[in-house]
């Protein structure tokens, strides 16, 4: 059985295969370029070092987000038209939670967490539970002072994961003290793999025409819009 | 017995979603067009972010319904050919990454289309383009005239200096409190007017085959301003008209102008506002006046399609022209020949 995972929810790159089990190969990039450019190389290019071809893949896994709008509709994109026209099962895996994946081994709690810019996050709390990871709270959007708030009040050390944490460690030291943890830089890396991982252990693939990004967040077109009508009470 | 080929085409540079199969650049076996127009509306144009969203939604769809009407299977294809630019980023990416896992997972090769070079190629759907050609392009985002010596070789004699053709139509449609899109409401009110108020045109300098339209738009701005400060109200019929006519008026004249310069054997017309009734008129009379062949395809093949960039594909394919898995979409894609 062999796999595709891909990860373009925010600015990182991750690509990888994983055959029976086992990673055969991971490429992630955490430079700033644009995922157009480089999300289908990269694909390719696993492929090509694995000699695998695109007709004996046999599942797909790809981030659906939330993260940056644009990031994500590029791997769901390709994911989805991939699945499609090779006829092989789609799974979409929370950009957040399989980020959450690279605090595995910590005992606490897990805040993956991307900047949504004016001091809003994509944000989630997870824990493991034996070899499962858990949602404690959902995957959201929300101001970064109302997460630190809830998280103060579960008075319990949270390891925070993710290359936008650096934006945010001064008010989340501040808001939380000791109670914050944080770690190398190696865990903010997104990483296809754990796509993967989480993908296997879906109950069941997503349909793949009508599999859309999780954006976790109405445009503003719309909320606009919702403003002006008038409200029927 | 000559090998027929197939092409796919698949464009969502703006709020269209379409796939479709082209046979030898000529014949149309299947076009797929999912508009957007239906959830735009409510917001008075094209929210670049909700196209975007959609267009995730819609692109495997509409690609295996261009498959599955043409009765083709990827194998049977010579190459995948999508929009690269001109038209809004996020919506240009999710063809180009559509087109680009398809072209990889079906090793098909891939050729990056201009979205211009794909309205003038709608013609080589109805008519076999003969050169030297005179191609007035006009649409939400462009006014060109463009000179094509040969297949692939655009030589642009002129543009507009501000407005597109197609853009002051929406404007103006919004003056006149008319729903989005508005090009064929004031076509409409236009075609039924019996009277028109005469607003000025911008012929530029006399050797020019530039257009500017945006002093036209201020024009109708101020008439209505001007009759609404006296306490009257302006008839959105005779504005219409008097509008249309003088983009028409223009448009025709530096048209037929350019095709007796640049002595060409066909005139066409191409891009949304190429379904304009009063322009196609206006052009047919006039370049039929000096004996010039006039085409202009039929109006679902002048609005937003694939099976126009399956077409000028199928001659870039040809030519040998390929585009890598680097594909980018292109926002502000200029024009180039490729020949
Ligand atoms: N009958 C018509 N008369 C005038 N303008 C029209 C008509 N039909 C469509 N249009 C205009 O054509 C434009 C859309 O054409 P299209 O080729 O999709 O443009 P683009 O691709 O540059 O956005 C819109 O501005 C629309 O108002
Ligand atoms: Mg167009």
């Amino acid at each position: 059985m062999i796999w595709l995972g891909i990860d373009t929810a925010n600015s990182p790159l991750s690509v990888a295969i994983v055959k029976d089990g086992e990673l055969l190969i991971e490429e992630s990039s955490m430079m700033k370029v644009n995922h157009s450019l480089r999300a289908m190389p990269a694909v390719e290019e696993v492929c090509r070092k694995t000699s695998i071809s695109p007709s004996e893949i046999d599942a797909i896994a790809v981030s659906e987000g939330p993260g940056s709008y644009t990031g994500v509709r590029i791997g769901v994109t390709i994911a989805k038209t991939l699945a499609w026209t090779l006829g092989k099962p789609l799974y979409g895996v929370s950009s957040l939670k399989s980020l959450a994946m690279n605090g595995q081994l910590y005992n606490g709690l897990l805040c993956p967490l991307f900047d949504a810019r004016r001091s809003n996050v994509y944000s989630a709390i997870y824990r493991m539970a034996g070899e499962e990871l858990v949602s404690v709270m959902e995957d959201q959007h929300c101001a970064l002072a109302e997460l630190l708030e809830q998280l103060k009040e579960m008075k319990e050390p949270i390891l925070f994961i993710g290359e936008d944490v650096k934006l945010h460690e001064q008010s989340i030291r501040e808001q939380l003290g000791e109670q914050a943890k944080f770690a190398s830089f190696a865990v903010n890396v997104p990483r296809a793999s754990s796509v993967i991982s989480l993908a296997m252990r879906a109950e069941q693939a997503d349909s793949v025409h009508s599999f859309t990004p999780q954006y976790r967040r109405i445009t503003e077109a719309e909320v606009n819009l919702v403003k002006k009508e008038p409200t029927n009470e | 017995m000559k090998k027929d080929h197939y092409i796919l085409g698949i464009e969502t540079s703006c709020d269209e979603t379409a796939a479709s199969v082209v046979k030898n650049g000529t014949e149309i076996v299947s076009s797929i067009v999912s508009s957007q127009i239906q959830q735009q509306k409510q917001f008075g144009g094209v929210v670049p972010e909700i196209a975007s969203r959609l267009h995730v939604e819609q692109i495997t769809l509409v690609i295996e319904e261009a498959l599955r009407e043409a009765e083709i299977v990827p194998k049977d294809l010579e190459a995948v050919a999508v929009t690269e630019g001109p038209g809004l980023v996020g919506a240009l990416l999710i063809g180009v990454n559509a087109a680009k896992a398809f072209a990889f997972a079906n090793q098909l090769p891939l050729i990056g289309v201009h979205h211009i070079a794909g309205h003038v190629y709608a013609n080589q759907l109805m008519h076999p383009m003969e050169f030297p050609l005179l191609a007035l392009i006009v649409s939400g985002g462009h006014t060109e005239l463009v000179v094509m010596k040969s297949h692939g070789s655009f030589e642009l004699i002129g543009e507009t200096r501000d407005d597109a053709a197609g853009e002051a139509y929406d404007k103006v449609a919004r003056v006149l409190g008319l729903p989005y899109p508005g090009g064929p409401q004031v076509d409409r009110l236009a075609l039924e007017s019996e009277q028109s108020i005469d607003f000025p045109r911008a012929w530029l300098e006399a050797d020019s085959y530039d257009f500017s339209f945006s002093g036209l738009k201020s024009a109708v701005i101020n008439y209505k301003h001007n009759i609404e400060q006296k306490g009257g109200q302006i008839d959105p019929q005779h504005v219409a008209a008097g509008f249309q006519q003088s983009v028409v008026d223009v448009l025709t004249v530096k048209t037929v102008k350019a095709a007796k310069q640049f002595d060409v054997k066909q005139v066409i017309a191409a891009g949304g506002v190429a379904a304009n009734q009063g322009l196609r008129k206006s052009l047919t009379e006039a370049l039929q006046k000096e004996g010039i062949p006039f085409y202009v395809p039929p109006i679902a093949l002048c609005t937003d399609n694939a099976a126009m960039i399956a077409a000028a594909g199928y001659e870039m394919w040809k030519s040998g022209v390929r585009s890598d898995s680097t594909m980018n979409g292109r926002p502000g894609m200029p024009l180039k020949s490729w020949n």
